[in-house]
């Protein structure tokens, strides 16, 4: 087997057709979006060469802004909450509830599992109030509040937006963090209790300094994740009420597909690109900090 | 497992990375054409069902030779995927035998340019039943796409229909001009009902409010003059009409969460009586002719054309009319076989429509005696009498403007834009497109 691994020329026939196959479904085209940044047109008419129009185009789009506004906002607030409360999970699962905790982790688990148009409309219902109240109206209603029109403002459809998108997915990072967090070395742990450790005093000493790199890790997940987000918006408000909820993401596919506009939609796409890049860049740098200071 | 098996591995390097290539240039080569050349295909908006249902009945009736020698296949899509789906299809050369056109105009006329239409005209002409079409369903569609392109499957005009019952309890006259009908919504709303149903959600039923206010004070040329830069949506003229629909909102007469009411709700509140007025196409007749969603009764609803702007250029007798979402046929995809099933619809369709559906189609009837309900029969006299028409608000313009009036509608009505941003945001799309 060593000797196999060893010979490049296995190597290569060996890693060719994985490498081929992922060159052209994303290589290939990544650079031909990169391409058409310097386009206009569509699949209809062909593409006419427009040399950086694109590019003044975005800068002086207000819609853009908008965009970019509402995707960073978005991408902090879910990665704040589904990472935190995904790590408050986690701690109850090691800590408080130990060896019993399967049943709740599958529970809490779960709804990642559903399709991401089912918890849509499932939180359609929940927030309804045409034609007929949802529950959360309804109970409102019951303590002599009236019915509020969730979806129908910019505000409140943002915190329903992130209420379902932190409860889909907290626990998988609750079960990803777990993962991390049973690494922690019990006999570290015992040590702190001797040294007279306890409660926060232990997690935030011991316990978030030793699962820092599994932290960061969720982290650069989580931020990369929603900074994409684009089917639970669809599914939920499909960008709206007007376009008060829409992402570079799905202002860059109806740019592309509903207005034709390949060209334009391809330089919001390496918008997405760099920003992602510049915050995973920076996320990396600061953890390499952050992990070697706690090695150390 | 070392050194004695080494050789055949090496041996058998080749011939996997043959194997790999061979299987991923198939992978590459694989799913073609989603057109389809063994089928009638039909792509249509998902909410379309009087097109599906009538053609599917024709499949099995006076079509079935047709079917026979080429079967119909119906593929559906929300009406929201509709425009990037014909134009990914389009530039594949995949478009099926017969398309629903964009809700926008521009897209069909892009396909036109682009050649993927089939010149209708010269077609039926050649298939010697050009006769079967409605002369004045001919003329809305060249009057919409600058030709013939695209088959009159619904022949449409708009306007209020309202609940004759609920307007007599509450003593409401039929209004007769735009103060009249916000006095009679605010009637109806102290009844307790809905004074008018609308979809926030798909935009448009609410947009079509503010063309025919604009149609009723400034005159029948009025977005024409807006598509050709003679004027912009953001003259006061113009705003005027979107602040007059941004009012009805205010005053809650679409009811509350207006954007989130779909078509089928929207429907289902007027037929269930807790909506007095409904603005709808006549395309709507099909729901309305159906004992099983009408609660209210067929006898109880009448029409009544937008009323009139006190001291505007319009006037009510100017009714907007429309070929529904009209469907392409694909000059790719045309062949003997398509050309068998075009002239049996031509021949067949509009009888099959009426007798059918209640509804009414740009197609002759023919000399076939088609019993037809009371309120179709009133429209149809309505038709008859309509000699001009107007068009609806994004009719002139292109994608982006048209997603963008849409979108906003439902923010317009429920306060969160005003009506100087709403129509700031489509003339900007506007601007852009030029």
């Amino acid at each position: 087997m060593h000797n196999v691994l060893g010979d490049r020329r296995a190597v290569i026939i060996l890693l060719g057709p994985a490498l081929a196959v992922y060159t052209l479904v994303m290589l290939v085209p990544v650079l031909w979006s990169l391409g058409l940044t310097f386009f206009e047109g569509n699949a209809l008419f062909g593409f006419d060469a427009v040399g950086f129009e694109n590019f003044t185009t975005l800068w002086n789009d207000p819609r853009i802004l908008d965009s970019l506004w509402f995707t960073v906002r978005y991408a902090v607030v879910i990665t704040i909450g589904q990472v935190l409360l995904g790590y408050l999970l986690a701690l109850l699962y090691v800590f408080a509830l130990r060896k019993a905790s399967s049943l709740i982790r599958t529970l809490v688990f779960f709804p990642i599992v559903l399709p991401t148009v089912a918890v849509g409309l499932l939180f359609q219902q929940l927030f309804a109030i045409a034609p007929q109240n949802g529950l959360v109206n309804e109970l409102l209603n019951l303590v002599g509040i009236a019915s509020v029109d969730w979806l129908g403002s910019a505000d409140t459809a943002f915190w329903v937006l992130a209420a379902m998108d932190i409860w889909r997915s907290m626990g998988f990072y609750a079960v990803l963090l777990y993962a991390g967090l049973v690494e922690i070395p019990d006999d570290i742990i015992a040590a702190a209790r001797l040294d007279g450790a306890t409660g926060w005093q232990m997690v935030w000493r011991i316990v978030v300094p030793l699962s820092m790199p599994v932290l960061l890790a969720a982290l650069i997940f989580s931020i990369n994740g929603t900074l994409k987000v684009f089917d639970s918006i669809v599914a939920l408000t499909n960008g709206g009420p007007g376009d008060a909820t829409t992402p570079l993401t799905l202002y860059m596919f109806r740019t592309s597909f509903s207005y034709g506009e390949y060209g334009y939609g391809s330089t919001i796409a390496l918008l997405l690109t760099v920003l992602s890049l510049g915050v995973t860049l920076l996320i990396f740098r600061s953890s390499r900090r952050d992990v070697s200071g706690t090695d150390r | 497992m070392d050194a004695p098996s080494l050789p055949r591995a090496r041996r058998l390097i080749p011939v996997a990375a043959s194997v790999s290539v061979i299987a991923l240039l198939a992978a590459c080569a694989g799913g073609s054409s989603t057109g389809g050349d063994n089928t009638f295909g039909l792509l249509v908006n998902d909410d379309n069902q009087i097109v599906q249902d009538a053609l599917t009945s024709l499949s099995a009736g006076a079509c079935t030779e047709a079917n026979e020698a080429l079967p119909l296949e119906i593929e559906t899509v929300p009406q929201s995927g509709l425009d990037q789906q014909l134009q990914l299809l389009g530039g594949q050369d995949a478009l099926p035998a017969q398309f629903a056109a964009s809700g926008s105009p521009a897209v069909t006329k892009d396909l036109d340019e682009a050649g993927h239409t089939l010149d209708l005209e010269a077609t039926l002409t050649e298939l010697g039943v050009i006769d079967d079409i409605e002369p004045a369903a001919l003329s809305t569609i060249e009057n919409l796409y600058g030709g013939f392109i695209v088959l009159p499957y619904q022949f449409n005009i708009e306007g209020v229909w309202y609940n004759k019952q609920l307007f007599a309890d509450n003593g409401i006259e039929v209004p007769q001009t735009w103060d009249e009908l916000t006095e009679a919504a605010a009637l109806l709303q102290e009844a307790g009902v809905t004074p008018l149903s609308a979809s926030g959600e798909q935009g448009w039923p609410i947009t079509r409010l503010i063309s025919g206010y604009v149609y009723r004070s400034l005159g029948p040329d009025a977005l024409e003059k807006v598509a050709d830069g003679g004027a912009k949506l953001t003259d006061p003229e113009y705003v005027e009409a979107a602040q007059a629909v941004a009012d009805l909102g205010a005053s809650g007469y679409f009811g509350q969460g207006v954007g989130s009411i779909d078509y089928d709700t929207a429907v289902s509140q007027f037929l269930t009586g807790s909506a007095g007025m409904f603005y709808m196409g006549s395309w709507a007749l099909g729901a309305f002719n159906d004992p099983a969603q009408n609660q209210i009764g067929a006898e109880n609803i009448g029409f009544f054309p937008l009323p009139e702007v006190a001291g505007g250029a319009g006037s009510a007798d100017q009714v907007p009319a429309n070929v529904g979402l009209p469907i392409a046929v694909s000059a790719e995809a045309y062949t003997d076989e398509t050309g068998a099933w075009l002239s049996c619809i031509a021949e067949n369709y509009g009888a099959t429509s009426l007798g059918d559906q209640g509804t009414i189609s740009g197609f002759t009837v023919g000399d076939e005696a088609v019993e037809v309900p009371a309120l179709t029969q009133s429209v149809q006299d309505t038709i008859a009498a309509t000699t001009e028409t107007t068009l609806w608000f994004e009719a002139l313009f292109g994608a982006k403007a048209t997603t963008t009036s849409q979108q906003n509608a439902a923010p317009l009505v429920s306060g969160s834009i005003s009506a100087e941003d709403f129509m700031a945001m489509v003339q900007a799309d506007l601007d852009a497109d030029k």
